[in-house]
């Protein structure tokens, strides 16, 4: 490889470029991202390289040079890693990325992370990308930590005995960053010196050669760190990590930061999911007064503001979860999470870094399984991958919480347990353990020879960088709004449609009918009876609504699929959302509200007051008894229904097998859950 | 074999804060992984911590903490911290 990219010089973009393009790589821990955020700020996006599952994380932050000409500089972050062997898939990716000038992001400039504390570990990675022969910036990270500990770092020196500059910062502090700035825009050279020069002898081991490389990078190490005072600090909290990771304790506290999480996601969350709904209902109830009867109108009202407010309802619970795993993931905390939770995930055919996606899928399925690419071993991240949906994620949280409240009192049981919040655990519940007994018995269906490793760094616990924090908030909140919203949206109109039209003139029919059937006596002398006529054309109004909605496309195909749910306890506008939901999980709520609106004029009611209202015509009592809204929920619960998760399962699986078998497998587990809890509880 | 000098052969051996001196690896996949993360023959470690039920555990090396299994352990050779004469 690096002989390869000897031969290849850059033609160098010399002079008054306005744009930049600087790739950040580095050890995993080395601060790389808070660099990251220090460097772009708000101006952010995630995506993956074109045909690969390497996450792409691009931001851009302005530079002025020099000469006071403003650059705007687009920052690529890579996914952190301890070396660059071609052998493995995703470092071969950041390879040819860093090397290929034909790539379409091929970057100008490296800007390599390394991790001052650690530099050895670091500078073996340095010294590789150096040998790249590509334009590379050292930003040597964590300064106050190396000056903590006593030491100092003679960076003018190691910078001339590696070829290339050094600019020593701090994240964290934010000190040095402007000079680093400074650095990007002015370093265009390729370094001259090659670290790792030597021809390596054809009988020479991978272990040999990595043992030959540290030594050279010890050489030049060598005077360069300096200790001023001896100081011990404790690199390693023990303290922390004996109570953390104690065999009581550890699970104990593991446990109660569970449940803290969940009950403040439901509980504080449902403050402004309430102000969210109350707005809403006032737009759509002033659309409907003011705006011009018609169509047009009606498509803005009951299609894009019913889809709109379905979206924009999450929000809270979203930001509030990410908050939450964003805080113990930066804490250090998720690392020793993995780390007493390995020898229980082994026996499930699992791994300790297992808990990391499906922690994460109480979030969201899709970054969670892409986080999966940290298990090194394929058994075990094809398991981790076909179970982590049956985590209970944040799109479920909104139809969870729209049928407890529908079908679970809110009373408190002694004295403080509260019997919706106590539900929505045992739906989570549920989830996890489901998603245990899929691994255990998926571990004996997937052959693999390879072996199971679990080597990962435990890093040193750090106070939440709250800067980072608040950008991994935004960031799952946009890509939600944006990536789920258009979907959501999309869906929303096209179920409008669905919900307004029906075939040939049946619509006109029923009308007529209604108005024929209209033809009461009229009371126009006694007050009473002018409140009785009101009433009764209000109810011939819902009627009317009712049978339209049962004749349009949509109530055709939710009686289409009624005979197969039917044993479930659902009718066929449940049909329609279920049908409507195997787009996204949340789209059941925006549906509900879409059919429970399309003929009501007045919008006054949220959803949750229609539904339930409804009373089942077979049995004259409320349609959404505790049976039918529990087998509902544990369909939900169970099936998989997520067009976005099933994408992107086949892309980190490069199979259409994984996808298909997830699908499959979970819908039938959803089915016999639904159709148990239906029969018990009827 | 051991003959009197009862210093464990492997990491998965150490009790909680005992040190030693990476010695070798017995197992070569196990060892690349361990190398490029700093785990070099003649580094001195430190077990810093056991998770419950005694598997994994945590070690230092070269100024971080690095946590890995007993079986990956056991391919680690180490030897006493000062050579005992």
């Amino acid at each position: 490889m690096e002989k390869e990219t000897k031969e290849k010089i850059r033609p160098l973009r010399m002079g008054q470029h306005s744009s930049l393009k600087v790739a950040l790589i580095g050890n995993p821990n080395c601060g790389k991202s808070t660099l990251f955020n220090v460097l772009t700020g708000l101006n952010q996006n995630t995506a993956n390289f074109p045909g690969a599952t390497v996450d792409k994380k691009t931001g851009t932050g302005k530079i002025r040079n020099g000469s006071g000409t403003t650059i705007s500089v687009e920052f690529i972050d890579l996914p952190g890693t301890y070396s660059l062997n071609p052998k493995s898939l995703d470092e071969k990716i950041a390879v040819d990325f860093l090397c290929d000038r034909n790539h379409p992001d091929h970057p100008d400039l490296t800007l390599f992370v390394a991790d001052a504390s650690n530099l050895k570990r670091s500078l073996f990675l340095a010294a590789q990308i150096i040998d790249l022969k590509i334009p590379v910036v050292i930003a040597l990270n964590m300064m106050d930590v190396v000056e903590k500990r006593g030491m100092e770092i003679e960076a003018v020196l190691l910078s001339e005995r590696l070829g290339v500059k050094i600019i020593p910062i701090s994240a964290r502090k934010e000190t040095g960053i402007d000079l680093l700035r400074q650095a990007i825009v002015s370093t265009i050279e390729i370094p001259k010196k090659e670290i790792f020069a030597r021809e390596i002898p054809s009988g020479e081991t991978e272990a040999q050669q990595t043992i030959e490389r540290y030594r050279i990078i010890t050489e030049i190490i060598s005077g360069c760190l300096k200790i001023k005072m001896k100081k011990d600090e404790e690199v390693f909290s023990s303290g922390t990590d004996k109570i953390l990771t104690h065999k009581i304790w550890g699970y104990a506290i593991f446990l109660f930061v569970l449940l803290l999480i969940f009950e403040s996601v439901f509980f504080i969350a449902s403050y402004p999911m309430k102000w969210i709904e109350t707005l809403f209902i006032f737009f759509s109830q002033w659309g409907a007064q003011h705006l011009p009867k018609g169509e047009f109108s009606d498509l803005l009202v009951n299609g894009v503001l019913a889809g709109l407010s379905g979206v924009v309802v999450f929000i809270p619970q979203i930001a509030l979860l990410f908050f939450f795993v964003a805080i113990l993931e930066d804490s250090g905390y998720m690392a020793r999470v993995s780390f007493i939770m390995d020898r229980i995930m082994r026996k499930f055919g699992l791994n300790g870094r297992s808990i990391i996606p499906l922690l994460s899928g109480v979030a969201c399925a899709v970054p969670a399984i892409m986080s999966t690419r940290t298990i090194s071993n394929r058994k075990e991240r094809i398991i981790t991958i076909m179970i982590t949906p049956l985590m209970s994620c944040s799109a479920r949280l909104p139809v969870y919480a729209l049928l407890i409240a529908l079908v679970v009192p809110a009373e408190t049981k002694f004295g403080f347990l509260n019997m919706q919040g106590l539900v929505l655990m045992f739906l989570y519940l549920i989830g996890f353990f489901a998603a245990i007994g899929a691994a255990f018995v998926m571990q004996y269906l997937i052959r693999s020879k390879e072996r199971s490793f679990f080597i990962m760094e435990l890093p040193p616990y750090r106070s939440p960088r709250w800067k980072n924090v608040w950008l991994a908030i935004v960031d799952r909140v946009k890509v939600f709004l944006f990536d789920a919203g258009k979907v959501i949206i999309a869906i929303s109109i096209i179920l409008w449609f669905l919900a307004s039209h029906a075939p040939g003139n049946s619509f006109s029919e029923i009308e007529k009918k209604y108005n024929s059937a209209s033809q009461f006596p009229r009371f126009s002398d006694s007050e009473a009876g002018e409140r009785e006529n009101g009433d009764k054309q209000l109810e011939r109004q819902g009627q009317v609504a009712a049978e339209k909605l049962e004749a349009s496309y949509a109530g055709i195909l939710g009686k289409f699929i009624e005979p197969a749910i039917k044993p479930l306890g659902f009718d066929w506008k449940v049909g329609i959302a279920i049908v409507t939901s195997f787009a996204a999980r949340e789209v059941f709520v925006g549906t509900m509200a879409t059919i429970y609106s399309v003929g009501d004029n007045t919008n006054s009611l949220s959803i949750r007051e229609k539904m339930h209202a409804e009373i089942n015509p077979e049995t004259q009592k409320p349609r959404y008894s505790f049976a039918v809204g529990f087998a509902l929920m544990l369909f939900y619960a169970f099936a998989m229904q997520c067009m976005s998760t099933l994408s992107v399962v086949y892309r980190e699986t490069k199979s259409l097998k994984w996808p298909l078998f997830q699908f499959v497998y979970m819908g039938t587990l959803a089915y016999l859950a639904s159709f148990i809890a239906y029969t018990i509880f009827k | 074999m051991k003959n009197g000098n009862t210093f464990p052969h492997t990491i998965a051996e150490l009790r909680l804060g005992d040190t030693a001196i990476i010695d070798s690896f017995t197992d070569v996949e196990i060892s690349l992984k361990l190398l490029e993360m700093g785990c070099l023959p003649g580094e001195l470690i430190q077990v810093k911590n056991i998770a419950p039920f005694g598997d994994p555990i945590a070690i230092s090396v070269g100024g971080y903490v690095l946590g890995l299994r007993k079986k990956e352990a056991a391919s680690v050779i180490v030897r006493r911290e000062s050579p005992q004469l």
